[in-house]
């Protein structure tokens, strides 16, 4: 086992690095004068812009930036944004918190949702109210999240006067505000990734219900409902638990859009609003970061993965 | 001789060639969801195709009265910069529809060369095509398609090159999903002896790939392709939603079109629920045709 981990863990090493190249590489590739973006004229004189490639390091070669850039990522120096002029590090850890809420209430909600309607539809495979929630959730996957959740705001404004409060409250400072503020980009966010969660839960209930366990369970006079949640849903999680994390980068990117509509300071806004304004250091930062997160996740579904199941071999 | 050569094959494929045809008529029986959602889908291609004859007012067109209800005249209505809904809504199934194709059409064609040279030659092309699958994974899909976006599609407006890279950058996150499972039923058949016969007669590898590999394994691709369009769709509306689509104002996508009256959308229903309508219409269509292909074509599928 700490064989197998040592093993993936230097793949995701491997990973981090050639992703690192990739982004630096592309971020270099792009085209326009640097310059002119950091001077947001058009027509920087040649001065202004040799002292700012200068300052920035553009005409060291490629192989010396990318070094001086990792080198600068593990003493916390992620560079400074050309637009915002502020440390790239302290605006992601600042707005670190509200994605991760973001995210973990999004998964809440898609885990609430989709687990009833999987062992139900299981448990009732074949008849109508199967049949609805099956037909349910493949229309709740054709449903745009950004449209839902932009229909979230204004249509209970519209009708009931009722908006929840703009900008984002820390947690600790008050909870209730907090989140009021986050509760229905969540709830646009996990309704999508609860339709798959859904349709894995029923296919992975109605494998395990047919196991002779379930029938053994059954034959000695256990209460039905204890049937199916402590045998069937529990030994039905591993399917769900791996799509999780495959969807759980799907999930991140949807952040992108959904805080965007609530305008929520998160990394998400971060990274669209570096984007249109071609502020690369900033966009470099937070996709590296990104990166970061998704693959020590993925790392840890596959790791988790061996733990559940004992089967699967550590080769 | 010559006579016996002309009567065999009629012989044996005139009555396999009447119980497909009957395997046909029953599928579409037992399938009457998949095979009106798969009318819907080929609607929505002719009419995108058709768009320029159907739509009766050029999507650019601004002599009309500003936010006007949907009635007789206007459809589904006039939006805030005083356009006609119904043209642009016809029209933009270009885009959407076309990034929608493009980019599967793209995704699909790397993820089966990556998984025919990861599956066939197993070893170190195998460990070079999972590393880059890996690095693909690594960023939240619509991180990636963002990033790529900002960097390369320089062009704002409608152009072969910002539709190829819109395109692209979707195609790049459907990549590993096909790969993999193309992987997966390579290494299934590879094992199989009518390979290692093929083989054996000191067949080429690309000529093993191409006409006994590839033609095994076609069944999951095109399922894993029309099942991704949908997700396609989604995305390229999401990505003009947020202001990095394709942005001119002669080629609307449906995002698009949403995200230019997103300001106004409490104003007037019609602005939001008709794109809206039609995106979800166009994903729901292309992923029960999917679920029904996939059932159809390679039940093994299923729980994917």
């Amino acid at each position: 086992m700490s064989q197998y981990i040592a093993r993936r863990l230097m793949l995701s090493v491997g990973v981090l690095f050639i992703i690192s190249v990739a982004v630096f590489t592309a971020v270099r590739l792009q085209p326009g004068d640097v310059c002119k973006i950091v001077l947001a004229t058009p027509d920087a004189d040649e001065q202004q812009c040799r002292a700012i490639r200068d300052e920035l390091g553009l005409d060291e070669p490629a192989a010396v930036q990318y070094l001086r850039y990792m080198g600068g990522l593990f003493v916390g120096d992620w560079g400074t944004g050309y637009i915002s002029r502020r440390a790239v590090r302290d605006e992601i850890t600042e707005r670190i918190p509200l994605t991760i809420e973001l995210t973990l209430l999004s998964t809440a909600f898609a885990l609430a949702i989709a687990i009833p309607i999987g062992v139900i539809s299981a448990v009732r495979q074949d008849g109508w109210l199967d049949y609805l929630l099956r037909l349910v959730t493949i229309g709740w996957l054709s449903i745009p999240g950004f449209w839902l959740g932009t229909m979230l705001v204004i249509f209970p404004a519209k009708w009931w006067g009722y908006s929840p409060p703009v900008g984002y409250t820390e947690f600790w400072h008050d909870p209730l505000k907090n989140l009021e503020q986050l509760y229905l980009p969540a709830f646009a966010l996990g309704l999508g990734l609860s339709a798959s969660l859904a349709r894995v839960t029923r296919s992975a209930m109605l494998e395990v219900l047919r196991q002779d366990f379930v029938r053994t369970a059954r034959a000695k006079g256990l209460n039905e409902r204890l049937v199916v949640v402590r045998h069937g849903l529990k030994n039905a999680m591993i399917p769900v638990v791996t799509l999780f994390g495959l969807q759980f980068g799907v999930l991140l990117g949807g952040t992108v859009v959904l805080e965007s509509i609530f305008a929520l300071p998160g990394l998400g806004t971060l990274i669209l609003g570096a984007v249109l304004s071609k502020d690369y250091p900033q966009v470099q930062g937070v996709v590296l970061f990104f990166a970061a997160v998704l693959v020590t996740i993925n790392l840890l579904v596959d790791i988790s993965y061996a733990w559940f199941d004992p089967r699967i071999r550590y080769a | 001789m010559a006579s016996i050569a002309a009567s065999e094959p009629a012989l044996t494929f005139a009555p396999r060639r009447r119980s497909r045809a009957r395997a046909l008529v029953r599928t579409c029986r037992s399938k009457p969801i998949g095979v009106a959602a798969g009318a819907v889908c080929l609607l929505l291609v002719l009419i995108a195709i058709g768009a320029d004859q159907l739509a009766p007012h050029a999507p650019d067109a601004t002599k009309f009265p500003r936010m006007h209800a949907p009635s007789r005249e206007y459809p589904l209505g006039t939006d805030n910069l005083f356009r006609d809904i119904y043209s642009r809504v016809l029209i933009g199934s270009r885009i959407s529809l076309g990034i929608g194709f493009g980019s599967v059409a793209i995704g699909t064609l790397m993820g089966t060369l990556l998984g025919l040279v990861a599956g066939y030659f197993r070893g170190w092309p195998d460990m070079i095509v999972s590393r880059a699958l890996d690095v693909i994974l690594g960023f939240p899909p619509l991180v990636l398609a963002l990033f790529i976006l900002s960097i390369f599609k320089t062009d704002k407006g409608f152009s072969a090159a910002s539709f190829m890279w819109m395109s692209f950058a979707i195609g790049l996150i459907i990549t590993p999903t096909t790969a993999r499972i193309v992987r997966g039923s390579v290494l299934g058949i590879r094992s199989l002896q009518y390979i290692e016969a093929a083989e054996a007669v000191g067949s080429a590898p690309s000529r093993i790939i191409l006409r006994h590999v590839l033609p095994n394994v076609m069944a999951p691709i095109i399922v894993i392709a029309s099942i991704q369009i949908g997700n396609a769709i989604l995305a390229e509306a999401a990505l003009s939603f947020i202001g990095v689509g394709i942005s001119d104002d002669s080629h609307p996508s449906w995002g698009k079109m949403l995200q230019d009256t997103r300001a106004q959308w409490q104003a007037a229903w019609w602005l939001s629920v008709m794109p809206g309508a039609a995106i979800s219409a166009a994903v729901l269509s292309f992923n029960l045709f999917g679920d029904a292909l996939r059932d159809i074509l390679d039940p093994r599928l299923r729980s994917s």
